[in-house]
């Protein structure tokens, strides 16, 4: 078997070093009723890299990939090009294959990157210090809301409509054998700004809030100023968590720390990594200098060798749980180290410069294929103050026109009704998100589409 | 001198080694050993490595919010970009570079086979929120790698969307949780082996459990008779890790899960060993109700750093209503990805844990290093990587304190300690440090907490008797030097791209992002 270097007369020779009679002796601590005499039933035996190849290409021919067709899709997920040159460099065995950077002395190129990382980060959020990364954006989301209330020692969130539901989803999933209380709010599809009324949040802010946590731009692409909103926050010693699911709307809009958040958290896919059929991706931690040690996930700090050398570590371990166990702020254990490369490699070849010019230009084809499909009978534009995504309401139920428009060969976005089960009042609606990949043509094809199957 | 959490030392001064006439380069390079300074020090906010089209001309619709303030993020051209990275990546150890022996991380060869199955476009390029029918060989290869999880463990369903081994063990306890809770039963207490990963504790607390520690037997196992005693109406679940941290297989498994399962508890077993039975042994044999595979481990995707894993989590027939949102399952049109609640008996997830599906490009990896073993291939797996760490266990053994070496063969890993270098006043830690000299990665050091002073070597079975040999001889040697001239190892590491870093300091004053000198500033 090819990845297994050892012979036969290697084992023999082993064995004998080892003093046991042949292989079975080594597993002599297996009870014998779990002991099995052979290769497990009912799974195929090895195979050559040409066979294994053939297999999984039929199984990704099945699939309609993003760059073959017209692709319009977002809600937390975004289709941008990626240079060549960040998988290039991922691909590199030296970051591919370590391990997290436990011994800092042969690791400084992977410690190097995360402190690059972690200063990109702070600097596009508008934030003072960010994390190693974590899992996603849902799960950061999650911390967050564990962090404040570590902070504020209260244990109500409010979380604003306007917020991906997975990730609501998650983060009630996790609080619900904790005693936790999470408000949420059933968004609308009110025309000019879709989600929530930043004014009821604000209403619904009292003495036991920790947090309130509110998405921008938010699941129907709505973009909001949230500076009231942190005001209001920080008047009744609450903290304002901001979630970013498109971080090239950094680029283009105000960020989070501009508008006054105390934690800001999000999904990082859309700089340097691929879709992937959701994952793995990116989530995006950061928060106040003064509120680090309550921070979650891994954090890489500058320190000097012992010739004074400046050199990179992990730090403030002592929040983590392989020093402090059950008391740990998390459990996590890992980050998203190699996602985290290539996010950070594509940002450095964007650059500011870059960067402004790529959100200036997703904005711009955003704003003229909205125009265009709003002309379209019976549909009307929702969102209007958007960045790269925005929301539709269609004449009909949005759900089945999507798989319509599937079979046209149009991936045209996501159904409200897929992601809000049940909630009749937004089931017209269909979120639209462009981005720089998208061509005239396929704005071409998107409308006679849904011109055709709306008709 | 200073100490960090657990006691080791951290900082100490030295002289600097150098062996070059005049001591200095102008660059401050030495050959090969390059010096990169941060994007921060050589970029440029100006300077861009990437050609984009045009921007039209249309009317805003940000209003007032638009970003008018400077980001500061510096821009470099794709040669200086490529450059840049690529010396970093230089200063890195990892496995394809030797081999990398950290014990309870399982870094074995990662085949690039993988990478490119994972980069195919209808893996790569596919939209979790896509149609289901444009995307039902994804739903399908989640289905088929799910199969071979299932059979592999001997467990009748699995949990594939966790994002890590610690978030499967948190989707593992959920479960439990729910079950507990679906019967109406308010148990309060988890029970862990002092030897856990520190991930066992923080999950169980994440969950709401108070957390007891059950001790070990000084054979390294756990002690049954204390956890037999300890059993009662307030434990929800006992979390083993099998085979366990000292890279021992608990022999009373089978009697371990009958008890708890007779006190009313489940069994969570801590899959992060699993490379050292896989093919061999089917955890669902021994009794347990939910166990999460590290597919970065045994499965043989990347560590990439530090991430991204991977941990599906297998469940008994108790567990499985209780398994989160979205699943997989077959329909009659092709494959069916379940993300709502759904009415009637399988009406009982606990919910979401991601945004959307778990790992994809993780799934592809281990799905392609599966079936390139086979069922015939991944029984060779264990058996070798057992093989490779016994053969180092007794290649050492005589040198090297071995706290547990006398009851009996280890598994995928061999536990040594300190204690033989007592007299000389070095630790795990010097030791560790003088084989980033020899041209290795060190070994796991100080864990398990429960053997002072830990060495924790797993070689994996995708080392070659050649290499493992080196690795003893180096050892050996390192070992045979440090009691003679102790001295001489008080400061290692000498040679690698920087000398021990001071960790203390890093947490005492954190610098967690590049600030400017103040000149610059101004």
């Amino acid at each position: 078997m090819r990845y297994l270097p050892l012979t036969q007369p290697d084992r023999e020779a082993m064995l004998a070093v080892i003093g046991a009679p042949d292989i079975d002796a080594l597993f002599a601590d297996v009870p014998a009723s779990a002991r099995l005499d052979g290769p497990i039933a009912g799974l195929p035996m090895h195979a050559s890299e040409m066979l294994v190849e053939r297999d999984l290409s039929a199984m990704a021919n099945r699939n309609l990939t993003a760059g073959a067709v017209p692709f319009f899709v977002g809600c937390g997920a975004y289709k941008h090009h990626v240079p060549a040159t960040v998988d290039h460099i991922i691909q590199r065995g030296e970051f591919l294959t370590a391990y997290t950077p436990y011994q800092p002395e042969i690791a400084q190129g992977t410690l190097q990157v995360l402190f690059e990382f972690q200063t990109q980060v702070a600097r596009l959020l508008g934030m003072d210090v960010a994390n190693a990364s974590m899992y996603d954006g849902s799960t950061a989301m999650t911390e967050a809301v564990f962090m404040a209330r570590r902070v504020t020692r209260r244990s109500k969130a409010i979380v604003s409509g306007g917020v991906h539901p997975h990730y609501v989803a998650v983060l009630n999933t996790l609080t619900r054998f904790t005693d936790d209380e999470i408000i949420t709010a059933t968004p609308e599809l009110t025309p000019g700004k879709p989600g929530d009324d930043l004014d009821q949040l604000i209403a619904g802010i009292d003495a036991t809030t920790s947090c309130v946590v509110v998405q921008n731009p938010n699941i129907f692409g709505h973009v909001a100023d949230l500076t009231p909103l942190a005001d209001a926050c920080h008047a009744a010693g609450a903290l304002l968590i901001v979630v970013i699911t498109e971080v090239v709307a950094l680029g283009a809009i105000k960020s989070p720390g501009e508008m006054g958040a105390d934690i800001v958290v999000g999904e990082g896919q859309s700089i340097g990594n691929g879709l992937n059929f959701g994952g793995p991706y990116l989530g995006l931690f950061a928060t106040r200098d003064k509120l680090v040690r309550q921070m979650p996930g891994r954090l890489c700090g500058e320190t000097v060798d012992a010739d004074g050398k400046r050199g990179f570590v992990l730090t403030l371990s002592t929040r983590e749980q392989h020093i402090r166990r059950e008391k740990a702020t998390s459990n996590i254990c890992t980050n998203s180290g190699l996602c985290a490369l290539a996010f950070s490699v594509h940002m450095t070849l964007l650059g500011e410069k870059g960067l402004r010019h790529l959100a200036a230009l997703n904005h711009a084809r955003a704003v003229q294929l909205a125009e265009r499909l709003a002309l379209i009978p019976g549909v009307e534009l929702v969102t209007t103050s958007f960045f790269n995504e925005f929301t539709l309401k269609l004449p009909v139920e949005a759900r089945p026109v999507i798989r319509k428009l599937a079979e046209r060969q149009v991936l045209g976005g996501v159904s409200l009704g897929r992601i809000f089960p049940g909630v009749a009042a937004l089931e017209n609606g269909l979120v639209v998100a462009v981005t720089e990949t998208a061509t005239d043509a396929d704005f071409d094809a998107f409308e006679d589409a849904l011109d055709e199957v709306l008709a | 001198m200073s100490m960090n959490t657990v006691g080791r030392v951290t900082r100490l001064s030295g002289a600097p080694a150098t062996e070059l006439p005049g001591g200095i380069t102008f660059t401050g390079n030495r050959a090969l050993m390059l010096e990169e300074p941060l994007i921060f020090e050589r970029g440029a906010v100006d300077r861009c490595g990437v050609d984009l089209p045009e921007v039209p001309a249309v009317a805003s619709r940000l209003g007032t919010l638009g970003r008018t303030a400077p980001i500061d993020l510096p821009g470099l051209s794709e040669p200086e970009a490529v450059r840049h990275y690529t010396r970093l990546s230089r200063q890195n150890y990892a496995i394809d570079l030797g081999i990398f022996p950290l014990g309870s991380c399982t870094m074995k060869h990662n085949p690039r086979l993988n990478e490119k199955m994972a980069r195919l476009p209808g893996f790569a390029d596919i939209h979790p929120l896509q149609p289901q029918s444009s995307v039902q060989g994804a739903l399908q290869l989640i289905d088929v790698l799910a199969t071979w999880l299932m059979r592999l463990t001997g467990m009748p369903a699995v949990a594939m969307s966790p994002k890590a081994g610690a978030h499967g063990e948190l989707c593992g306890m959920l479960a439990i949780r729910a079950a507990l809770e679906a019967r109406g039963d308010a148990r309060k207490v988890v029970l862990v082996p002092e030897s856990a990963h520190g991930t066992n504790p923080a999950t169980a607390a994440f969950c709401g459990y108070a957390v007891e520690n059950i001790p070990a037997n000084a054979r390294g196992r756990v002690d049954v008779d204390a956890l037999k005693a300890r059993l009662g109406p307030d434990v929800a679940a006992v979390m083993i890790t099998n085979p366990n941290t000292c890279g021992l297989f608990e022999p009373d498994m089978v009697e371990i899960c009958a008890a708890v399962h007779a006190a009313g508890g489940f069994v969570y077993c801590d899959g992060a060993n699993f490379n050292a039975i896989v093919g061999r042994v089917r955890p669902g044999d021994l009794g347990i109700d939910a166990m999460h595979i590290n597919l970065h481990k045994t499965f043989s995707t990347p560590h990439g750093g530090g991430g991204p894993g991977s941990g599906p989590v297998v469940l008994s027939e108790a567990l499985a209503p209780f398994a989160p949102l979205p699943f997989v399952r077959k329909s009659k049109d092709g494959f069916e990805l379940v993300e709502e609640e759904l009415a009637g008996p399988n009406s009982q997830s606990f919910g979401r844990m991601v945004a959307f599906h778990g790992q994809m490009g993780m799934f592809t990896r281990a799905l392609a290093y599966m079936m390139s073993h086979g069922a015939d291939g991944l029984r060779q797996v264990a058996e070798d990587a057992v093989l490779n760490a016994n053969y180092i266990l007794a290649s050492l053994k005589d040198i090297y304190t071995a706290p547990f070496a006398a009851s009996g063969p280890c598994m995928h890993e061999a536990l040594f300690s300190d204690d033989f270098l007592h007299d000389t006043g070095l630790t795990t830690l010097d030791l560790a440090k003088a084989m980033i000299d020899e041209g290795f990665h060190p070994m796991t050091m100080y864990f398990p907490l429960v053997v002072h002073g830990a060495m924790l070597v797993e070689p994996t079975e995708t080392e070659s008797k050649a290499s493992l040999d080196q690795l003893i001889g180096a050892m050996r040697s390192v070992a045979e030097r440090m009691l003679e001239s102790p001295d001489d190892f008080r400061t290692s590491p000498h040679l690698a791209p920087r000398r021990r870093l001071d960790e203390t300091a890093a947490a005492r004053k954190p610098v967690l992002g590049y600030k400017p000198p103040l000149s610059d500033a101004a």
